[in-house]
């Protein structure tokens, strides 16, 4: 049971956008811009770092709804998805994503722990100033999407289909609208 | 040195503020809305939980910028400026109301991760008063000072440690917000020491 009373039947963070539509406005917006505004990485890239960084918080919801959205862009390749959480370092993706999965991962255990190591090894493979900006802020913002959806203890469904369900919806229409599926009766309880 | 090329002379959140303001319009309306405007809990109480998560993730540039907003919010005397520095070592102790400090316990819970909010944390709000929407709020302030901690430290920004330039940061903001504002200009207690200091 959540810790706060929310729409029935909504999961994780999108009960608690329909239940506060002040705060959903610039939390969605700020989703939108990182994970699908004109950028040099790929949208599957980003929507990587994301489920990464959701996967290391252990957020059972924003690691499958991400990582439904990657797939989704990878031609519904989930098992990448799978072997990017389990070990970035041997998974099938470019050696600047994985230099930049690995500044992810560092922004997720705390600000401090991104070494210039890790910055020369991402330049290295080619990263630009833009593209390290945006990998440890999208980092950063999941740090704060997880602990909003754990720390209210929302409710997560275990079923694939609707995050593949989810993850096709969020692609192809971006997170603005992320709620404006819901039935208007579900959104008006809370 | 910070981690890309930012532009001088402003210090921690306003260099990456500057370099992206796509993003910066989101987060701005985001602080603004969390911490700003007409809520149960007052803007000093918001900046205090602020503070507290962003002292917990030992973030110096944002726990003095959110630290002055709430000593100035409160008045902006001396006393109130230690009332803060009291809160980051010790909030059980201070004199501040009980529900505040089971808000500020939610908080910290939430910084270290949003699974370790119990029951027994909740409980404890809901019998000091507070209300769904102030455990919401305090859990979402808390985990956007997650946030904009990791975003000022994993740039490695330039955090000066000058006790002007917060308190001239803090009066601004109280009375400003975070929205509207010009972050390019710099600041008078900056640019004071321009000439003296590696920027």
């Amino acid at each position: 049971m959540a810790h706060i009373r929310l729409p029935e039947g909504i999961p994780g963070i999108l009960g608690l956008m329909a239940s506060s539509p002040e705060t959903a406005k610039p939390l969605n917006a700020l989703a939108e811009v990182l994970l699908r505004g004109p950028n040099s990485l790929s949208a599957a890239d980003r929507e990587m770092i994301a489920t990464y960084v959701s996967s290391q918080n252990d957020c059972y919801f924003c690691q499958h709804a991400h990582g439904a959205v990657a797939a989704y862009r990878l031609n519904g390749d989930e098992l990448l998805v799978d072997s990017v959480k389990a070990n970035f370092e041997v998974a099938a993706v470019s050696e600047k994503l994985k230099a930049l999965l690995a500044i992810a991962g560092k922004v997720q255990r705390g600000g401090k722990q991104v070494t210039n190591e890790d910055i020369a090894r991402a330049r290295h493979q080619g990263a630009t100033d833009k593209e390290i900006h945006d990998t440890v802020l999208i980092a950063a913002a999941f740090c704060m999407y997880n602990r909003y959806v754990d720390g209210l203890a929302t409710w997560a469904p275990t079923d694939p289909d609707l995050y593949r369900e989810n993850g096709r919806r969020l692609a192809d229409e971006g997170y603005v609208q992320s709620t404006a599926h819901l039935p208007a009766a579900q959104k008006e309880c809370a | 040195m910070a981690h890309i090329q930012l532009p001088k002379g402003l210090p921690g959140i306003r260099g990456p503020m500057v370099f992206s303001p796509e993003t910066t319009k989101p987060l701005c309306d985001l602080v603004q809305v969390l911490l700003t405007g007409p809520h149960s809990l007052t803007p000093a109480e918001r900046e205090m939980i602020a503070t507290y998560v962003s002292s917990q993730n030992d973030c110096i540039y944002c726990q003095s910028c959110h630290g002055s907003t709430a000593a100035q919010h409160l008045g902006g005397s001396d006393a109130d400026y230690d009332l803060i520095a009291n809160m980051k070592q010790n909030y059980e102790a201070i004199a501040i109301s009980a529900k505040m400090k089971a808000l500020l316990a939610i908080a910290g819970q939430v910084q270290k991760g949003g699974k370790h909010v119990t029951g027994d944390d909740i409980a404890r709000a809901r019998r000091e008063g507070a209300t769904d929407k102030e455990i919401h709020d305090t859990v979402l302030i808390a985990a956007a000072f997650c946030m904009f901690n990791r975003y000022v430290d994993g740039l490695a920004t330039w955090q000066p440690s000058e006790p002007e330039i917060y308190r001239e940061i803090g009066m601004m903001t109280a009375q400003l917000g975070y929205v509207g504002r010009d972050y390019k200009k710099p600041l008078q207690a900056i640019a004071a020491k321009l000439d003296e200091v590696e920027v």
